[in-house]
């Protein structure tokens, strides 16, 4: 087994550490404070290629591989947890589908903008009857002609608000259950699509987080993604991916926070002493620095399997299980190291572990983690 | 046309410092980055390149690790990139850098279009020494600290900046500029710059390849016929913070008219 970085993810390390230290990391206090989308860090990215990283250049792609992208949303993390989210989003749950399952013609005329960044993606499942239990839609597509007319309503869309091109899935044939779910390519600017409200967040408070809504929205039928009856498929194969993503934004999530608490403790003294000199913060950090470790070992192999083709669901669930576990525990510790600073916004370890939590949760919880992890095992 | 950048691989100055016993830059045990303002020089190479399409060669004299430095300027955007590596042309000072460095672009070759560009300074020597001397060495005319550069044609204007002020120059091609870092910002490698780093043209002019030029004289090369010797180097003692009064009052005034007095100043 390899463990070893090629050459190339060894320079890209750099370069996204650069570019986060940079341009992200002077942002994120900002972003979060003002719940402001970072739109100009999103065309910096669409500039360095970060936009479409794994997909090949023949559809405006960098022509680079899927652990590359998962270090690109490390890196990003370990400063702003809002811009990771963005990349990742946009990346796994919109680039990824059109690409693993469109026609030549969808990927021609989508994917050159999407990874370009002149257009950014999002990826609409989820309802408010519909969340973990997915296959509970209620959005309605209904052939009519050359077009489908979509009904209903998507919630908690990430880059909702700002996206202009959107995965959705919808209800083609309400009796048969899963098989009747359809994925859709929806354009913002298609009649009847709109988005609603912005949600106020505990965490990843820079990103864009609202709802869209359908009204006799008409989709040209030519963006029917993948087959019709196909859709939960093409879902549930599309959050497999994502799952790397968010691994990898818990991932970065925790490591920045144990790099914010190294150097902290080395500075703070109490007792006489720098906190970093107390057994008791020798032995935290380095528990942190293990988990992380560990998390990163398995985020790392699901990237690689994916990038090989090699089956790896249970891989990503264990990878993004694991990491946002992690990140929410590293990221709590973290300000309890910090004392009563850690817990102002004078430091960023208290905005880590508010971005951290929504890692347990979306792109299916932690619960549902464990169900795909043991429905492999074979326990039912 | 084309561009030929000479960029140099130089100790991170804002780790730790180390210093052989002989007084000579222990580079081993230092972090390397690429000399701050030779990344001003490429960028404004990329520039141009971006506005005119010219081709970018990158050349560094160093030892077998200085590649990565060279495809990490690829994979911002260069063309090609040259490696001058050879144990006769190790501890080189100036002088013997920039003849080794001339006969490289030398072999390279200065067509009538083309710019050689270098930073202003490396930050281990700072010296500024090296841009100047190559540029008499391959008889071209040299523009130091630009701080801005505009093309039209064969002609180069050229903004220097200088301590108190700033002078405009017209150049004509083929010319060497030395860049300053208020020149530009660099830009990042790209991430499909990065993927095509590794298959873009990277020569390596040992000894064997440049021995015969006639800018090489083999006893003024390397350590050895090198006439700067370093007889001891040492870190300056650190200046004491400053002194902060505050306050406009005629007690704070007097106070400072005291203390400049004491000091001699006034």
């Amino acid at each position: 087994m390899d463990f070893h970085l090629t050459k190339e993810q060894l320079m890209l390390r750099k370069m996204y550490r650069e570019f986060a230290e940079n341009e992200v990391k002077p942002l994120a206090e900002e972003i979060d404070e003002e719940e402001r989308f970072p739109m100009e860090t999103v065309e910096k990215m669409g500039k360095l290629g970060m936009m479409g990283i794994y997909f090949p250049k023949e559809y405006g792609g960098a022509g680079g591989d899927v652990l590359s992208y998962a270090m690109a949303v490390e890196e990003l993390a370990k400063v702003c947890g809002t811009t990771a989210v963005i990349l990742s989003a946009h990346t796994s749950l919109c680039c990824a589908p059109i690409f693993e399952n469109g026609t030549e013609e969808q990927k021609k005329k989508y994917l050159p903008d999407l990874c370009s960044g002149r257009k950014i993606g999002a990826f609409g499942l989820t309802e408010p009857n519909a969340g973990t239990d997915a296959s509970g839609q209620q959005t309605t597509a209904v052939l009519e002609g050359d077009h489908y007319v979509l009904n209903g309503s998507k919630c908690f869309i990430t880059n909702g608000n700002v996206a202009d091109t959107f995965v959705v899935f919808a209800m083609t044939d309400k009796k048969a259950g899963n098989h009747g779910i359809s994925a859709f390519i929806v354009e913002k600017s298609f009649p009847g699509f709109s988005t609603g409200k912005h949600e106020k967040k505990m965490g990843i408070r820079g990103s864009s987080t609202c709802d869209l809504i359908f009204e006799d929205c008409i989709v040209p039928k030519e963006n029917l993604l993948g087959k019709e009856g196909k859709g939960f498929k093409i879902a549930m194969q599309t959050l497999d991916g994502g799952r790397i993503g968010i691994a990898s934004q818990a991932l970065g999530l925790g490591e920045g926070a144990v790099n914010e608490a190294i150097k902290y403790t080395k500075e703070r003294v109490q007792f006489g002493r720098r906190l970093s000199q107390f057994q008791n913060t020798q032995f935290q950090l380095a528990d942190m620095h293990c988990r992380m470790q560990a998390a990163q070992y398995l985020v790392y192999a699901a990237a690689c399997k994916k990038q090989l083709h090699e089956p790896y669901s249970m891989d990503a669930s264990m990878a993004k299980l694991f990491a946002a576990e992690a990140a929410s525990d590293v990221t709590r510790r973290a300000v309890q190291l910090f004392g009563g600073y850690g817990y102002t916004r004078e430091y960023p370890v208290e905005r880590m572990m508010r971005d951290a939590k929504i890692t347990e949760i979306y792109e299916g919880t932690s619960e549902v983690q464990r169900m795909v992890i043991s429905s492999h095992l074979g326990v039912k | 046309m084309k561009i030929i950048v000479s960029v140099k691989q130089v100790p991170d100055t804002s780790g730790k410092v180390a210093v052989n016993p002989d007084g000579t830059l222990d580079r081993a045990s230092m972090q390397t980055i690429t000399n701050p303002d030779d990344l001003n020089a490429v960028e404004a190479a990329l520039k141009l390149k971006d506005e005119t399409g010219c081709k970018v060669i990158v050349v560094t004299m160093g030892p077998p690790p200085a590649e990565g430095m060279l495809r990490e300027i690829l994979a911002m955007g260069a063309d090609e990139a040259v490696l001058v590596s050879a144990r006769e042309f190790g501890g080189s000072d100036t002088y013997a850098t920039s003849q080794i460095l001339a006969a490289a672009i030398n072999r390279i070759g200065v067509e009538k279009d083309d710019i050689v560009m270098c930073g202003r300074q490396a930050i281990d020597g700072d010296t500024a020494q090296v841009g100047p001397q190559i540029a008499e060495k391959l008889h071209l005319p040299q523009v130091t600290y630009a701080a801005d550069i505009q093309k039209s044609g064969d002609t180069i204007t050229v903004k220097r900046m200088l301590e108190d002020g700033y002078m405009t120059i017209k150049v004509q091609t083929p010319c060497l500029l030395t860049c300053i870092k208020e020149l530009n910002n660099p830009r990042y490698m790209s991430v499909s710059g990065v993927f095509e780093a590794y298959s873009k043209p990277m020569s390596v002019f040992d000894y064997e390849a440049l021995k015969d030029d006639p800018l090489i004289d083999a006893t003024t090369i390397g350590l050895k016929g090198s006439p700067t010797n370093i007889l001891t180097s040492f870190t300056p003692p650190q200046k004491g913070a400053g002194m902060m009064l505050e306050g406009d009052g005629k007690e704070t005034c007097e106070k400072l008219a005291g203390i400049l007095a004491k000091k001699h100043i006034i």
